[in-house]
Order: structure tokens, then C-alpha cells, then sequence
């Protein structure tokens, strides 16, 4: 059983999981932000690998890789702080990140950091179905990985039925089309989505991320999905209120 | 039998290529996936294809064997003269065949990416012919250095958004056109050169090819032979060059040249260089020979060029160079300038900044006195004037 599944075995209603970028606002804030996230009771993280040209992420996600990255961030220093913290945190990881990060460092090495740092959920936004079949799987399999697929309004439901078979962990659903950001609310149009993609009975469980960014938005979410991803929303409250205040951003979502 | 310079059915040219895209895009890319070939391959497209590029282009752009720089350099050299198409760069084969392509898939909301802005003012040009809306994305930095063509994008009815993330040039365009994409699924986005996702690289190099077929039947008649010797082109993302090769990749008797630009020189840290510099990484959705650090971080690219200003090079070019069929060549801003102004001075043809890498490199090369070489001249300097002048009165 992976991180992901041991949640899932407790609760698998209200999920809540939050986005952070690495090594933001400082760089040293990683393993204090998977602390104060931990503490204020996130059922999963998501661990942002800073990345020059992430093409799927809005300007939020962006400004903080970029500042990220000035701060001097990079995949070694990552998964060293992740190292520091592998005993002490018991909220499980996941790591989002590019494809060309992983291709640049080292595949192999890749998988095997995942391994030492005791992660064993990757999201990849732009590694693609068809690579995934031809490559990835067998690589994945070989250190235990698994791979999170995106869902979107238009992916066909033949598309969705096969991510559904490959699906370890959960299944991300992509509230809109959109690339990442908060959007302040949910459409009659997502909602639609969100009871089509319901009436399949997938055997994944699903994580509605995307536009995600406060209770409202959350709890709505979940009427739909096993629980909700929220990154912007929570990106922009770090740069106003500091790292040591994120359980009170936490708060905020699960309580009105 | 399949030319090996042709993508397989995953869109790759021996190890680069691909479609690396998030799933948001993939119904997009697959649709057009699905329909290119035959839409290109159809008599209705041929037809509209080439009526267009006859009376509205201009084509069959002359081939015209320069003189006095043949005699200077002891070579035959001939100036594939994309200069004179409509719109001023060879640009304009391609946004012509994919507005057709646009149209035929019954989009009306067109996007593009652009560097120096000849494919934001070809795409902005097609998008008026055809009564079409218009949104092309152009770094901040490139909207600075190339102000004539963005003033003819507003006046052709385009909307220019300026990019303003990392180095603001054509990477940074290009990234911010494909977010739009991802938000705005409907779109047609029109890329303006052989890179991004399959099928992108080999829908641009197909439209682009008539340069080649072309030159075949041009040079027979002037030399007697269809192949020349030796053809050279400038290569930022590699249209202009995937053009001018096309028809001749799989024989091996016609020596390719690309040229890159190498900036202030190659290890300057100041470069566009990137078959010199890069190793494989993935950009704008293609495995490719990619500029990056060790973390695989893409590093910013520089050239006095904003056409040719591209941390990346298309997959086939990648797969040219790792194959050792076509010659990679660099030239520096100066070199350039210097090239420049020769070809001004000796043939009275002021070609653009991108277009003068590829003449920059003919003091570097030794010629047979029969030998027969092919520039592509891709584009005229009308949009650069300002950049020649300032570095005449230097």
C-alpha cells in the first residue's frame, strides 16, 4: 500500500491537500512549511519543484519558482531538506515538477532520491499518456512510483476509463481548462463535469484541483470529489502572512 | 521507403520529438494530430495553397545567382529570395497553409508566438484575408528592438500581448501563447516555426518545403542540375532552414549548413548557440537539444537577433545535427552585421538580421570555383533599419 492509499483507508471524504513551492519564500522555508501543514492537519502535501518554464501554472506558482530559484533552490538542496525532515514528518509527500528536471538529474537517481526520502507519488503535468506507457511505467514500477494523471473537462471518457486503470493513488481533476490560479468560485459548467466524471464510478479516487482556494470553494469540491488541492491560493498567503502563520490558512478552509 | 527524416508515428525524429504536453492540451494537439495530413494532402488545400501563395505571396520567389558575391567568395552562389515574399520573410508558406488548416477545422480564434515579429505580422496579415481574430504574444524585449512590425501588427487588426517572464523574448512568447491555449481550448494556435508538440515541427517543415521544391526545379534550369552543392540557412527554431532542406535531406551529395547565432561568441554566456551549447532536454512540448544548467533549468538564450533568440532548436534539426547530416555553423552578432552590410553594399539587398548569419558564414568556408551553394535568403531588413543604423554610425 502507498502514502496515498493509507490516507485513503481512514478517510476518504474532505481530503485536503495544499501546494507549496520549494525553497519559498525562503529557502529554507521547505521543511517549515511541511511542519506547519502537518501540524494544522493537511491530509497530503504537495511539494513544488521550482521549475524556469512551468508551463500549466499560473502567474502565482510562477513568481514564487522564479523567486524560488533566485533564492538558489535546486533538486539536490530539495531533497536534502526532505532528507532532514523524512523522520520527523509523517504527512505524506507528493512531488510536482517537470519532466525536464527529472530527464536533466537523472532518472534513475530520480526515483531512487524518491526512495530515500520515503515519497512515493510524483505529479509530472507534462509527461504525457503515451510516454508514460512507453517508458515511465516500467521505470516507476521499478522504485515503487506512482505516477498521478490529470483529468480536464475534455478529456474523453475512454482517455479517462485507461488513466483510471493505471491509477495507484488518485486521479487529479482539473476543475476547468485552465492552467493554475485562483478563480474565487465553481460554475453550473465545472459542476456538470464534476457529476459526469461521478457517474462513471471510477475505481480511483478523485482530487479536484484548480481554482481551488478557500472553504467555499473547497466544500464544494468535495461534494464532488474525495477532496481538493489548493496551490495559488495558498502561495499568495504565504508572501503576505509568513510561513508561521499556515495553520491559520489551513483553518480557514476547513472551518467557515 | 519512409525518408528517416521524416517523424514516426509518435511524432519522433530518431530520439527527439514527442508531444510533451499536459493532458489540458491534448485533445487540442490531437485534432489537428488527426486531420493535417489529409487536410495538406487534399486538392481543395493544394488548390487554395497554391493560388495563395501565387498571386498573394508572390511566389515562386526568383533564385537569383548573385554575382558579385559569387565572384568575391569563388563560388556559384545563388539567393533563394524569401525576402520578396508578401510580408517580407518566408513566414508568410506557413501561415498561409495553417489558416487554411484553421479554417477547414472551423476556428476563428487565432494565437501566435513571435521573436522578431515576421510570423506575428504574416499570422496577423493571413488572419485579416481571412477575417479572422487575431492575438499574437511578442516579448517585451522584442516589442522594444522590433517596433516597426509590432506597429504593423496593430495596424493589420491583431492584438499584441506582451510576455514579460523570464528574458521577455521568444521563449517567453512562446510560453505564454501555449498557457492561453491551455485556458482558451478553441483557439488555433498558429506556432510560427518546426518546433512544439507533434505534430507541430512536421505541419510548419511540410508548408515550409516549397522553398525546396522550388529551388529544384529553379537550379535545373539555371545550372542543369536539381542539387546544388551546398545550401545554407539560418537556424533559430530551423523553419526557414527545415524549408530550404526539405526536398533534399535524404540525398547526401547536398552538403546542409545551419547557422546558429552565437551571440557575443559561443562561450560568452551570451548565446543562442544551441546545438554548441545544449544537450537533450524538453521545451514547448518536444524532446530536443535544449539549453539548460545542470538542474535542468533552461537558461536564457541571447542574440543581437530576436528571430533567431531561442534556447531550443526543432527536433528535426536536433536529429540533423546528432546525425551529422547537416553542418552546424555559428555566427556572432558582429559577424552578422558585418554580413550585412556586405550584401547591402555589393548586391544592393539589405537582408535581416536573421538571414545575415547565414551569409556571415561564407568568409568561413572554402569553396570549390564550380561549387553551386543555395542561401535561403529568409528575410529582408526593413524591420531592423534601426538596428543597422545605430551600429553604422559605431
Amino acid at each position: 500500500m502507498n502514502s496515498i492509499q493509507n490516507i485513503f483507508q481512514n478517510k476518504d471524504k474532505n481530503i485536503l491537500s495544499i501546494y507549496f513551492t520549494s525553497g519559498f519564500p525562503e529557502l529554507n522555508d521547505t521543511t517549515k512549511v511541511i511542519q506547519e501543514l502537518g501540524a494544522a492537519g493537511v491530509d497530503f502535501i504537495e511539494v513544488g519543484l521550482p521549475y524556469s518554464d512551468p508551463l500549466a501554472d499560473g502567474p502565482t506558482i510562477q513568481e514564487s519558482s522564479q523567486k524560488a530559484l533566485k533564492n538558489g533552490i535546486n533538486l539536490d538542496i530539495i531533497f536534502d531538506q526532505l532528507m532532514e525532515i523524512k523522520e520527523s514528518n509523517s504527512t505524506p509527500l507528493v512531488l510536482m515538477g517537470y519532466l525536464n528536471q527529472i530527464l536533466k538529474y537523472g532518472e534513475d537517481k530520480f526515483c531512487q532520491k524518491l526512495v530515500d526520502c520515503g515519497i512515493d507519488t510524483v505529479i509530472l503535468p507534462d509527461l504525457p499518456m503515451v510516454e508514460y506507457e512507453n517508458h515511465y511505467q516500467d521505470l516507476f514500477k521499478k522504485y515503487g512510483i506512482n505516477n498521478v494523471f490529470l483529468i480536464t473537462p475534455l478529456t474523453s471518457e475512454e482517455r479517462i476509463r485507461k488513466i483510471d486503470s493505471y491509477t495507484q493513488s488518485f486521479i487529479y481533476m482539473v476543475a476547468s481548462s485552465s492552467i493554475t490560479g485562483a478563480k474565487g468560485e465553481i460554475s453550473q459548467q465545472q459542476i456538470d463535469y464534476f457529476e459526469r466524471i461521478k457517474a462513471m464510478n471510477l475505481k480511483s479516487k478523485l482530487i479536484i484541483g484548480f481554482g481551488i482556494s478557500d472553504y467555499k470553494t473547497f466544500s464544494k469540491a468535495c461534494e464532488y470529489g474525495n477532496g481538493a488541492i489548493i496551490g495559488s491560493a495558498f502561495i499568495k498567503f504565504l508572501e503576505e502572512n509568513g510561513v508561521e502563520k499556515s495553520s491559520q490558512f489551513v483553518q480557514s478552509v476547513l472551518d467557515s | 521507403m519512409k525518408s528517416k527524416f521524416q517523424p514516426d508515428e509518435y511524432g519522433y525524429f530518431g530520439q527527439f520529438g514527442g508531444a510533451y504536453i499536459p493532458e489540458l492540451l491534448y485533445p487540442n494537439v490531437k485534432e489537428i494530430e488527426d486531420n493535417y495530413i489529409q487536410i495538406i494532402e487534399s486538392d481543395e488545400f493544394q488548390k487554395e495553397y497554391k493560388s495563395l501563395l501565387k498571386d498573394y505571396v508572390g511566389r515562386p520567389s526568383p533564385l537569383y545567382y548573385a554575382k558579385r558575391l559569387s565572384s568575391k567568395y569563388g563560388a556559384h552562389i545563388y539567393l533563394k529570395r524569401e525576402d520578396l515574399n508578401h510580408t517580407g520573410a518566408h513566414k508568410v508558406n506557413n501561415t498561409i497553409g495553417q489558416i487554411l488548416i484553421a479554417k477547414k477545422l472551423g476556428k476563428t480564434q487565432i494565437i501566435a508566438e513571435t521573436g522578431a515579429g515576421q510570423h506575428g505580422v504574416a499570422t496577423a496579415t493571413v488572419c485579416a484575408l481571412m477575417g479572422l481574430n487575431c492575438t499574437v504574444f511578442m516579448g517585451e524585449t522584442d516589442i522594444k528592438r522590433q517596433a516597426p512590425n509590432v506597429a504593423r501588427m496593430k495596424m493589420l487588426g491583431a492584438k499584441v500581448v506582451p510576455a514579460t517572464s523570464g528574458s521577455k523574448t521568444l521563449k517567453d512568447a512562446t510560453n505564454e501563447a501555449i498557457r492561453y491555449w491551455i485556458q482558451n481550448p478553441h483557439t488555433f494556435y498558429l506556432i510560427g516555426s518546426v518546433v512544439g508538440p507533434h505534430p507541430h515541427p512536421d505541419m510548419v517543415a511540410r508548408l515550409q518545403a516549397v522553398i525546396s521544391e522550388e529551388m529544384k526545379w529553379q537550379l535545373k534550369e539555371k545550372t542543369g542540375k536539381e542539387n546544388p552543392d551546398t545550401i545554407i540557412a539560418c537556424v533559430g527554431g530551423g523553419s526557414n532552414a527545415a524549408g530550404a532542406f526539405y526536398h533534399y535531406m535524404d540525398d547526401e551529395e547536398v552538403e546542409l549548413i545551419a547557422v546558429e547565432a552565437a551571440g557575443l561568441g559561443v562561450n560568452s554566456g551570451e548565446s543562442a548557440a544551441t546545438s554548441q551549447l545544449g544537450e537533450v532536454g524538453i521545451i514547448h512540448g518536444s524532446k530536443t537539444i535544449l539549453m539548460q544548467d545542470e538542474y535542468g533549468q533552461i537558461v536564457e538564450p541571447y542574440s543581437i537577433s530576436a528571430g533567431l533568440d531561442y534556447p531550443g532548436v526543432g527536433p528535426l534539426h536536433a536529429f540533423l545535427f546528432e546525425s551529422g547530416r547537416a553542418k552546424f555553423m555559428n555566427a556572432t552578432d558582429k559577424e552578422a552585421l558585418t554580413a550585412a552590410y556586405e550584401l547591402t553594399k555589393i548586391e544592393g539587398i539589405i537582408p535581416a538580421l536573421e538571414t545575415a548569419h547565414a551569409l556571415a558564414v561564407l568568409p568561413k568556408l572554402v569553396f570549390d570555383k564550380d561549387q553551386v551553394v543555395v542561401i535561403n535568403l529568409s528575410g529582408r531588413g526593413d524591420k531592423d533599419l534601426e538596428t543597422f543604423i545605430k551600429h553604422l554610425e559605431e
